[in-house]
């Protein structure tokens, strides 16, 4: 029971701190939060990837782009009703209507269904990316990652019905229980939930991961590749099986950011993004869970504020370097004592 | 296509393809000393063309480059004094993310410095429009110099490695650290040494590409991405295969542009070095025995 102890801390954060915003009547703070929330989704699958099971992903972002542009896509579909494609999406009941600026119909994807073809979409490119890919140690990693979500910039750049350089706007809100997720004012408080929801959600299944046989195995993979194999561990499948839960966490991450934000541009994609990630995992101490969220909100609030103006590169930089000159384990680390039960 | 154009395009390749080797050059030296792939390779040839622009203002065109060259060396050492040489026996992640660290810290460094705009160095003779004519393909004279300058630059490499103290003891170093360092090599001062040198050539090549593509603070990340997979290609570390691989490299993108939208441009060399890193992490002039002895 101990190890759920700081999840329901973590949950109680949540609720006072949308409670203390509104005493204070500074809700505004809520949609910076809820995108930090979805940095922090980003964030917990690399910790998992890079602190549990040691290795570097510089790709991150690639993920999350492919999750957020396929729900866009799907979503912002303008079908003919008469279309056969339509009305094969029809039956299978997941075509939902809209309306643009002139109310005319319009026909897309629905967004759970089109969350679910994201999720699907980002998996299988994780895994046709990460059968050679997680063969590859140190730079060789490094590059063929940085490589791979380059690629995915390059691509979102150069293609017309991806928006080139403008991305995808107009998505629409993601119905959830008679709650909406979308950027407006009016769904402030339910969005900010949904998001720390699935945040929780993610924490859970993180820390149950940990806890089991998956996660000893990944444990020992980062101690010693060569040691585990001999062990017995398949670890060339469980590096596989964890860079795809990776690449399926910033998958949600951006088609719920996607929704949220009601579009997604290239940027999203852009390399600069995935280091953030890495320094944020570095800054909260790699294999620590619970560091990462605190790092990943805490920066990604800070960064989203502005309040780094044109610095905020540069600020993710200089934290990156820093971290690894002076604290190459991780800065923010639990006490040595107890680890395995941490 | 006709022979004219397929010139044309050979001639685009081989100077797209010498930078490229000359970045791998870059990679590969500092790597032979120390196994480190230094991610800001490609921000020093941007910070070259950077520098000679603004000293081009004032002074002649030669000057101006060796300036360049002269102050990009000095930030080479620099790098490696400050964020490497004091690291005891540090991991491979750990300067992995450290050199990315220092590549974005150099780039935002220049943003701030200068401003977001692009920048051209002048040519180094005749103008934008000039133009040799050979076997009926228009060549920029611009584009003879950095043959040029690239022939030059594997020329002296070659001699320096060969006929010089400091070079030899470079050799030694790459064949094995550990004995270099027993024949009482400074492998640390050689260290320094081999990040000025790198930043060096980067700036020189920054200098020459700089009347073909111009200069802007953010090049630099496409272009050391490029130069790593010419460096995989040709074999991490080799550097003479590091020049027919640039090559390659070069045309196989110059002509991709006549069946791919430019867009797509960047994304083949980088489906290069994927295809490069799954297939034959060794180069592909590596020989397989050798490469099983490697590790990935």
């Amino acid at each position: 029971m101990r190890r759920y102890l700081p999840l329901a801390a973590v949950a109680l954060v949540v609720v006072g701190l949308q409670l203390a915003l509104q005493a204070a009547g500074a809700m505004y703070y809520l949609t910076q939060l809820t995108m930090a929330a979805g940095y922090c989704l980003v964030s917990i699958g690399l910790c998992l990837l890079m602190g549990y099971a040691g290795q570097l992903s510089l790709g991150q972002a690639g993920f999350f782009a492919i999750g957020g542009y396929a729900s866009a896509v799907l979503t912002t579909l303008k079908l003919d009703a008469a279309a056969p494609a339509a009305r094969l999406l029809a039956r299978l009941g997941i075509l939902a209507e809209r309306r643009d600026a002139f109310e005319n119909l319009l026909l897309g994807v629905s967004p759970w269904a089109a969350l679910l073809a994201a999720v699907l979409a980002t998996g299988l490119v994780a895994l046709l990316i990460g059968l050679p890919v997680i063969r590859l140690k140190g730079h060789y990693l490094a590059m063929a990652t940085l490589g791979f979500g380059l690629i995915v910039f390059r691509v979102l750049l150069g293609t017309r019905f991806l928006g080139e350089a403008d991305g995808i706007g107009g998505v629409p809100a993601l119905p959830l229980f008679g709650l909406e997720v979308t950027g407006g004012k009016a769904h402030r408080v339910e969005s900010y939930y949904v998001a720390w929801g699935l945040v929780l959600a993610a924490l859970l299944l993180a820390v149950n991961l940990i806890h089991s046989r998956v996660g000893r195995a990944l444990r020992s993979i980062h101690g010693g590749e060569e040691a585990a194999g001999a062990l017995g561990v398949d670890t060339a499948r469980y590096k596989l099986a964890t860079f795809i839960a990776g690449a399926v966490l910033a998958g949600v991450a951006g088609a719920f950011l996607t929704h949220y934000n009601g579009g997604i541009g290239p940027s999203e994609a852009s390399s600069m993004k995935s280091v953030r990630y890495v320094a944020i995992v570095a800054v909260g101490g790699m294999d620590n869970l619970w560091g990462t969220l605190l790092a990943g909100a805490a920066l990604s609030f800070i960064s989203l504020r502005g309040y780094l103006g044109s610095y905020d590169d540069a600020f993710f930089a200089v934290i990156l370097i820093a971290v690894m000159l002076f604290f190459p384990d991780g800065l923010l680390r639990r006490a040595r004592i107890g680890r395995g039960g941490g | 296509m006709p022979l004219e154009q397929l010139l044309q395009y050979f001639f685009a390749g081989i100077t797209e393809g010498a930078i490229y080797a000359i970045i791998a050059i870059g990679f590969n030296i500092i790597y032979n000393t120390t196994g480190i792939i230094n991610f800001a390779q490609g921000e020093f040839l941007v910070l070259g063309g950077m520098i000679a622009t603004s000293l081009a203002v004032v002074l002649p065109l030669p000057l101006a480059v060796a300036g360049a060259v002269a102050a990009t060396m000095v930030v080479g050492a620099l790098v490696d004094l400050v964020f490497i040489r004091w690291l005891a026996s540090p991991s491979v992640l750990r300067l992995v993310v450290i050199t990315i660290g220092v590549s974005i810290l150099l780039r935002e460094g220049m943003l701030h410095a200068w401003d977001e705009k692009v920048r051209a160095l002048r040519n180094f003779t005749g103008t934008e429009i000039s133009s040799v004519r050979i076997l009926g393909a228009h060549i920029a004279p611009q584009a003879l110099w950095v043959l040029g300058i690239a022939g030059l630059i594997v020329a002296a490499l070659a001699l320096f490695f060969r006929y010089t103290l400091a070079g030899r003891a470079m050799r030694a170093c790459a064949a094995n650290r550990t004995a270099a360092r027993l024949c009482g090599i400074k492998t640390r001062r050689l260290v320094t040494l081999s990040f000025c040198l790198s930043a060096g050539i980067g700036a020189l090549a920054g200098c020459a590409l700089s009347p073909l593509t111009q200069t802007q603070y953010d090049m630099g990340a496409p272009l050391a991405i490029k130069g790593f997979t010419v460096a995989i290609l040709g074999g991490l570390g080799n550097s003479t295969a590091a020049v027919a691989a640039g090559l390659i490299l070069g045309l196989l993108e110059t002509f991709s542009v006549s069946l791919l939208p430019l867009a797509y441009k960047d994304a083949v060399s980088l489906a290069v070095l994927l295809a490069i890193l799954f297939l034959r992490p060794g180069g592909l002039f590596g020989r397989r025995e050798v490469q099983r002895l490697k590790e990935f």
